[in-house]
């Protein structure tokens, strides 16, 4: 229960950095070797060699990060929010060193005048560190995904 | 209507060709449901029943494998009552087609094969078996060109060889990469709209002056990072950054080192410009390999192709060095859909498909953080295009200083940025929209 209790505050913290903007803050819940993979279907085993939607360690997070930020970034510039709901967590496996655990979100995103909607589930590994945990890998499943993307993504989901 | 022969100049062109949906139908028509159009790869239906559903115009078509190893490509279509055979967009229909609604089976090449209780229900009637109308109708043509699948919806016209021309090294060069001459797709297409014109998609691809300007935010942010991997010496992992910081560090005045060569149809070549040749051990062991298959000279021939992009007109935007290709498919006069895909050089060490890979993932894919700053461009291109705040488009840049020869336009030296290959498609679209 503990640990339940502290893994869906991880969560929605993830979330909530995403949601308010503060890039670097979540990069930073990732382990040094931590990767974020949005696989393009579900039965993709790994994200190693494989075609994929997102599959970034730090080094990408930075790029895309600084991309947003960058003031010549055409796209970021009408205004837009994205605002999640997780849900559903569930321990998966638990050892004394990490933690696996699913969960599902919802999100919907507004963009100029438009509102898409996506949703999925979080498949995430995590390393207990001082004072929380780390992202050793987030996995992203996108009930979307296997339809065409009507325009694209542009920060992590 | 406008009338589309009056449309076009040879430096400008009248917005309406982007934004009336009576001059896309004409071009639906007149262009993509007449000339050669891009259905698939063979690897991409192996096996016998293996399916892919694609819309060749507003067509809706299938690529089917028949047991007779051939290749077929046929109407989405029952002839009965118009029923949808292939409702998912790939599959396997095993021994053959078979009608959701009332059964009526068909062959892998679209041939009837059984309607239930046929003898019973059609005696004396105008339906009989052996009449072609009971078919599922097929393209008019069906030709491959090393694997790559094309369609015309006409009977009559160039044949696909004589259609592509010079386009042709798109495929060549691919194939030819690779140690064995074959590429096989990777199981995975990227499916991405952009709410514009298809025009605009395919004006952009082998448009030299807009990355520095689109990417640079993307290209910055690569090339901060490609800078401290260089540091610590992680040659092949920069590799990656700097097919994205390429887009920034090439200025906008370095682009008219490069060159355009424009051919008839409204296909394109951009010459490259990303130095793809490296000299890490992972392309050492590749050309090792390579000279083995093709000896010194040939090696040498093959991988000294210089080549960026190549654009097959109407619908196919290819980069043979990076083993990718964008098929276009125009759902409306302001949607359009790309199918992306990436391909494996057969024979090839692993490490040189990750290295492609890394650029099907970063630029092409959903999440791409190239194409985001292109399709906004295009969108916002698209509204402008829609306002009464201008009749024309431009593309008069370096108008009159092309190189003309026989069967090819090119840009002239340090002229890379010429709007040439604008100039060259609109001439080929006005020349269909004529006939």
């Amino acid at each position: 229960m503990k640990d339940q209790h502290a893994v869906e505050q991880f969560l929605y913290k993830q979330s909530e950095l995403l949601d308010t903007k503060r890039w670097q803050d979540w990069i930073d819940l990732f382990t040094p070797d931590g990767i974020y993979w949005m696989p393009p279907a579900p039965e993709y085993k790994t994200w190693d060699g494989q075609p994929a939607i997102f599959a970034e360690d730090k080094n990408l997070m930075t790029v895309r990060m600084n991309r947003v930020l960058h003031p010549d970034a055409w796209s970021q510039r009408p205004l837009w929010e994205t605002n999640h709901v997780v849900s559903n967590v569930t321990i998966e496996k638990s050892s004394s060193k990490e933690i696996v655990v699913k969960s599902r979100f919802h999100m919907m995103e507004l963009r100029r005048d438009d509102v898409r909607h996506f949703a999925g589930s979080y498949l995430h590994t995590l390393v207990k560190a001082k004072g929380g945990y780390r992202i050793k890998l987030q996995r992203v499943d996108m009930a979307n995904a296997q339809a065409a993307y009507d325009y694209v993504l542009q920060v992590w989901v | 209507m406008l009338d589309p022969s009056r449309i076009v100049e040879p430096d400008r062109v009248r917005r309406e060709a982007y934004t009336d949906p009576a001059i896309f139908d004409l071009e639906m028509q007149r262009i993509h449901e007449t000339v050669w159009i891009y259905c698939g790869h063979e690897s991409q239906v192996p096996k016998a029943g293996d399916y892919y559903t694609m819309q060749i115009g507003r067509q809706p078509m299938i690529m089917v494998r028949g047991k007779d190893r051939k290749v077929h490509v046929l109407y989405n279509r029952c002839p009965h009552r118009g029923n949808m055979m292939c409702g998912d967009r790939h599959g396997n229909t095993g021994e053959q087609f078979r009608c959701s609604y009332h059964a009526w089976q068909f062959h892998h090449d679209g041939t009837l094969k059984n309607i239930p209780m046929m003898d019973s229900g059609y005696a004396g009637t105008r339906v009989n078996k052996g009449s072609p109308e009971l078919n599922m109708k097929p393209a008019a043509r069906v030709e491959s060109y090393r694997g790559f699948v094309f369609a015309s919806l006409a009977s009559s016209g160039p044949g696909l060889k004589e259609f592509l021309g010079k386009s042709i090294v798109a495929f060549d060069d691919m194939c030819d990469r690779a140690p064995e001459g074959e590429v096989e797709v990777v199981p995975n297409c990227f499916r991405v709209i952009q709410h514009s014109n298809w025009k605009l998609f395919m004006e952009n691809q082998i448009d030299a002056l807009h990355p520095s300007v689109t990417h640079q935010s993307t290209g910055r942010a690569a090339h901060e990072v490609e800078k401290q991997l260089a540091k610590k010496a992680k040659a092949g992992e920069a590799l990656s950054y700097h097919m994205l910081s390429a887009f920034a560090t090439v200025t906008i005045d370095k682009w008219d080192n490069f060159q355009t060569i424009n051919y008839p149809y409204g296909h394109c070549i951009l010459t490259g410009y990303m130095g793809l040749r490296p000299q890490d051990p992972d392309t050492k062991a590749y050309d090792k390999i390579m000279i083995k298959a093709y000896g010194q000279k040939r090696f040498e021939e093959i991988v000294g192709v210089n080549i960026h992009h190549v654009l097959v007109y109407p619908g196919l935007s290819v980069q043979s060095p990076l083993q990718q290709l964008r098929a276009v498919r125009p759902l409306g006069v302001d949607r359009t859909l790309t199918e992306i895909w990436h391909f494996r050089l057969k024979g090839a060490p692993e490490a040189i498909y990750r290295r492609s890979l890394a650029y099907y993932n970063l630029v092409n894919s959903p999440a791409t953080l190239i194409n985001a700053d292109d399709l906004e461009n295009f969108w916002k291109c698209h509204q402008g295009l829609s306002s009464d705040g201008g009749d024309w488009v431009s593309f008069a840049r370096h108008h009159g200083h092309d190189i003309e020869k026989p069967g090819e336009v090119s840009s002239a030296p340090n002229q890379g940025t010429s709007e040439a290959p604008m100039r060259n498609q609109m001439k080929a679209w006005a020349k269909y929209m004529q006939a």
